[in-house]
């Protein structure tokens, strides 16, 4: 047959698989009828019937009988008396979102990325034979297919490529269609429906081509079942196919059915078949009888077409593992040959797809992501969008996956048949059943238990099952199996620790289950879980109870231990603090609470508001809710709530440190209040004075108008005296109203100041002649002293006035009333004029000399009654002295007499 | 304005320091019938009492020395001058000083600018019946 024809029809196979997938995809109502769909589902669980089954399980039947059974037989067994075991595990992945057996076996230990990491490298180590096997088939097929002819075959097929490893060639073709298949669509999460319904497909075509050879040969050839069962048993060494071989057959059997058992739950491509892409864990109802259907009938036609071939082939040293393809060929039927050629090509591609995307998944997911996440966090998480990243990271393991697949091929396939290789996967696959199987049945499993089970397990696979195979292949010396490593007896790889009498497939089983199952129950009872593993625990356990009842309080119980709680609220609290309050909550209610001990509601509402007393209610419920009802928290989250939580703190000490300022600020307030209270008292005594002050004079007026009025017989003389008392006291009150506005507004800063240079010589000469006649009334000696050349002042001219008319009619009032002489003085001192008015009166008491300028601050007159004038002249001046940027004060004079003093800045020249 | 007290006997202490308020005191109460004595400050009307017990006491807060208050509670603390009438007037209206004026033993409060009439009726009042029939208009 021509190589041109084969090729083609293999690409246009490939090609309709991919437009099945396509077309689903892009195609709602399609993946309505089809993906949803119990029966596709059901077909495409078939993806467990790889090469193995298509060519290998005749090739074992044809060399040891009926010991190709038991690898049907355990899922068969798994099927239809464990279904609930499928449901349990579909309900917890679409709980817990799980996208790979990596995922699951790590989600349920604490969501550790260190087990998913190890979970993937068994899963990849461990289907690299399972990958090899189908290259090989293919291969082989080709190779036969294009190089034999009618009756005769070639014992070792050649490469019809021109010095091309068909195989490789195979390998790549087969990785680039997983990468077109597998990474169109990113989210593993989501359901890859096309891939689904064409894997059902290929699962179609391959029983179908199946069953059309075995269909040729048992009636084709031959004259049905009894007529090919009767020729058998003639033949001595094909009777001996149809029953159990004794001693070692049986515990073969055994492991085979145990092993295929676990396979079934184990292998990375079915549980990702089965339990993650399933899209209602319903169909597993329908599975039950249905899976276990397919399987009969794939092996119906086993026996008929090996002993077909051994009939047709006696003698010559054919490959066994190829009759489903031979035996066509023999009795000349291409087309026939070519269908089945076309049936193991679905049936190793589909599981080269679904089990390289599995593990593309889980490499990405499990190890790649996670390693990333640690090294280069930082750059990473400035990345916002991963999805190239992603596509890329999962290409290339696609890739890698198929290479470390044809290196196995190349290492080590070859001198093996289909069934053995398939074997040394399937034991691999087994190491997980211990913490799949324990992790959903049994709340105690831990975190250590399952990673040291499954680390122990996968080396004594390893060093039991995957080396060996190398020696056999001479990549490793042969001494390594028959003296064992190092030359030690008791480390020959098929007869560990001198166990011997087994097969060696029970042989490795038998070591490296006792290893797996032992550290992990032991060291699950040896090590304590973390509170995220508890959580898991009973989320996965109790799977069927979380769903019913989540709502109901009574599920919180027994997610959480008491110690968890008062160790997570201790983080916000202090754990002095909580340790206190968790016995003061037990004192209350008469109860001991242990570490140990299920936390119950009332005691969680109590630790809720603990804790919200330091990080608010929400935050709280979202802490208490996260260890107790166990929500699943991702990676993202999990830093998102550290990150929460540093902030929490940031802020608290942000709260402390407000606090702080508030206090100073309180006590500043304080103070500022204080000394509002003092000035509105002073306001006030202010108020209560200025009114006095206006009383007075309006009281004269009052009386002494209704004086005259009551009593116009008021002589002359008299009346002329009340009337000027009416008159000066009027100007009083006239007087005392402006100087308190002027006060006012000097005060306030509304006074219009008017500044320029100022000649002090003539502004005091101004001053004088507008007193002049007081002064001359009380017979005043004026003595004026001032330099001819005094510099100019920087001044309002008018104000400068006032203060000089102040402090002369203060002069006046308060100098000798017999010989009253005022002295005005004016000196010039470095950068200011020193203006003094001096009189020579009694003085005033030293302590008033600093007061005097205060408002409503008086002396005595000279003739011990009351001063004349408001109080308010020598406040008003120093206002405007200080507004000029001098000083003023008073002091009695060594000759008598008080002298008033100012500065005042010269101007700048 | 009423009738002017009967007897000449009756003698009032002005306590002022504002010579134009002890003027128009002065008159009033010499038309009233009083004989008026006056001093100025709070020492000064204190040396008087010992001197001579007056029938009423026109006294201000605000005076020098010694302040009205003072002088109203050495007045009650001599038992010599039990009988004595004391008006305060004040330019003090705030209702603390009267409260005080009137704890400390003042008979009245009068706030100053303060009608000559009402004043004049006030003391007419005080000193027919002995005490004020009722409380005095305030001005």
């Amino acid at each position: 047959m021509s190589s041109g024809l084969v090729l083609a029809v293999s690409a246009l196979y490939l090609g309709l698989l991919f437009a099945i997938a396509q077309y689903v995809d892009t195609h709602e109502r399609a993946k309505r009828i089809f993906h949803r769909n119990p029966y596709v589902f059901t077909l495409s669980m078939a993806v467990f019937c790889t090469s193995w089954t298509f060519y290998g399980s005749v090739g074992r039947a044809a060399t040891t009988g009926l010991s190709f059974l038991p690898i049907y037989l355990g899922p068969t067994l798994v099927f239809v008396l464990w279904s609930t075991l499928w449901i349990k595990i579909i309900r917890i992945c679409k709980q817990q979102r799980i996208t790979s057996i990596a995922d699951f076996i790590a989600s349920r230990y604490g969501k550790r990325s260190t087990l998913g990491g190890l979970v993937t490298i068994i899963a990849v180590v461990g289907t690299m034979p399972y990958i090899s096997l189908q290259l090989k088939s293919i291969g082989n097929s080709f190779r036969i297919l294009v190089t034999s002819s009618a009756g005769s075959m070639p014992a070792q097929p050649v490469d019809p490529l021109f010095f091309v490893d068909t195989t490789l060639v195979v390998a790549i073709a087969l990785s680039l269609f997983a990468i077109l298949f597998g990474t169109r669509h990113l989210d593993a999460s989501e359901h890859h429906e096309g891939l689904v319904v064409a894997i059902a497909f290929e699962s179609v075509v391959k029983l179908i081509a199946f069953l059309a050879v075995g269909l040729f040969v048992t009636y084709g050839i031959f004259h049905g079942f009894t007529d090919i069962f009767q020729r058998a048993s003639v033949d001595p060494a094909l009777s001996r196919l149809f029953t159990v071989s004794q001693g070692s057959g049986y515990s073969q059997w055994m492991t085979m059915t145990l092993l295929s058992m676990a396979a079934i739950i184990c292998l990375p491509r079915q549980f990702y078949i089965t339990a993650v892409e399933n899209p209602d864990e319903e169909y597993i109802r329908k599975a039950t009888w249905l899976f276990p259907l397919y399987l009969l009938v794939i092996n119906l036609f086993v026996l008929p077409i090996a002993i077909g071939g051994r009939l047709a082939f006696a003698g010559t040293p054919v490959d066994a593992d190829m009759f489903v393809l031979t035996v066509p060929l023999y009795y000349d039927y291409p087309v026939l040959a070519l269908f089945a050629f076309v049936g193991g090509l679905s049936a190793a591609t589909s599981m080269v797809i679904v089990a390289s995307i599995a593990l593309a998944t889980m490499v990405c997911n499990d190890l790649v992501m996670p390693l990333l996440l640690r090294w280069r966090w930082a750059n990473i998480n400035k990345t916002a969008d991963l999805t190239g990243l992603l596509l890329a990271i999962r290409r290339i393991s696609i890739v890698v996956i198929l290479i470390l697949g044809y290196g196995y091929y190349r290492f080590a396939s070859e001198s093996y048949s289909l069934v053995t290789i398939g074997l040394v996967s399937f034991a691999a696959a087994a190491q997980f059943a211990p913490s799949i199987i324990g992790g959903i049945f049994w709340k105690n499993a831990t975190y250590s238990g399952a990673l040291t089970g499954l680390m122990l397990g996968f080396l004594m696979w390893l060093y039991t099952l995957l080396l060996p195979s190398f020696a056999q292949s001479g990549w490793l010396p042969v001494s390594f199996i028959e003296h064992g490593a190092f030359g030690i007896w008791w480390l020959k790889p098929y007869a560990l620790f001198g166990l011997e009498g087994f097969d060696r497939l029970t042989h490795a089983l038998f070591w490296s289950m006792l290893v797996n199952i032992g550290a992990f129950w032991l060291m699950s009872i040896l090590t304590q879980q973390t509170a995220i593993e508890r959580i898991q625990a009973v989320q996965f356990v109790d799977v069927f109870r979380g769903a019913d009842d989540a709502a109901d309080s009574s599920y919180w119980r027994g997610t959480a231990t008491i110690g968890d709680l008062q160790q997570l609220v201790g983080r916000f609290v202090g754990v002095q603090r909580v340790a206190e309050a968790f016995d003061a909550f037990a004192a209350a209610r008469n109860i001991s609470l242990k570490k140990n001990q299920q936390v119950d509601a009332s005691l969680l509402d109590f630790a809720e508001r603990l804790l919200a007393g330091s990080i608010g209610s929400a935050t709280a419920r979202v802490m208490i809710g996260s260890i107790v009802k166990g929500e699943i928290v991702s990676l993202d989250e999990v830093y998102r709530i550290l990150d929460e939580t540093s902030q929490v703190i940031e802020y608290s000490h942000k709260l402390e440190q407000k606090s702080a300022e508030l206090e100073e600020a309180t006590a500043q307030l304080r103070t500022a209040n204080e000394r509002l209270k003092e000035l509105d008292s002073l306001k006030d005594d202010f108020l209560s004075m200025v009114s006095h002050e206006l009383r007075t004079p309006l009281t004269s007026l009052r009386a002494f108008a209704e004086i005259l009025q009551d009593n116009p017989t008021v002589s002359g003389p008299q009346r002329d005296q009340f009337l000027s008392i009416i008159i000066k006291e009027s100007e009083r009150l006239t007087r005392l109203i402006d100087q308190l506005l002027d006060l006012a507004k000097l005060e306030a800063g509304r006074m219009d100041w008017s500044l320029r240079d100022v000649d002090v010589a003539t502004t005091i000469e101004e001053a004088v002649a507008a007193l002049n006649a007081l002064i001359h009334e009380k017979d005043i000696r004026l003595e004026m002293d001032m330099p001819d050349d005094l510099p100019f002042v920087r001044a309002d001219r008018d104000q400068l006035i006032q203060v000089i008319v102040n402090l002369i009619s203060n002069a006046i009032k308060f100098c000798d009333s017999e010989r009253g002489v005022i002295r005005i003085r004016v000196t010039r001192q470095a950068e200011a004029l020193l203006v003094g008015v001096e009189d020579n009166g009694f003085g005033i008491p030293a302590p008033m000399t600093e007061v005097i300028f205060e408002r409503f601050r008086q002396t005595l007159s000279p003739a011990g009654g009351k001063p004349q004038g408001s109080g308010l002249g020598l406040a008003i001046c120093k206002q405007i002295v200080t507004f000029l940027g001098g000083e003023i004060w008073a002091e009695n004079l060594d000759r008598g007499g008080v002298g008033f003093f100012f500065t005042i800045p010269m101007a700048k020249s | 304005m009423g009738g002017v007290i009967d007897s000449m006997s009756h003698t009032v202490l002005v306590v002022e320091d504002e010579p134009n308020i002890v003027l128009s005191l002065q008159f009033i109460m010499r038309q009233a019938g009083f004989t008026v004595r006056v001093v100025s400050d709070g020492d000064q009307a204190l040396r008087a009492i010992e001197d001579y017990v007056p029938d009423l006491v026109l006294l201000d807060i605000m005076l020098p020395k010694r302040d009205g208050f003072a002088v109203c509670e050495a007045i009650r603390a001599n038992p010599a001058c039990h009988k004595v009438k004391i008006i305060m007037l004040s330019a003090k209206s705030r209702d603390a000083d009267r409260n005080k004026a009137l704890e400390l033993g003042a008979d009245e409060f009068v706030t100053k600018p303060f009608s000559t009439r009402n004043l004049g009726e006030l003391v007419n009042r005080m000193f027919l019946t002995g005490a004020p029939a009722s409380p005095p208009p305030r001005t």
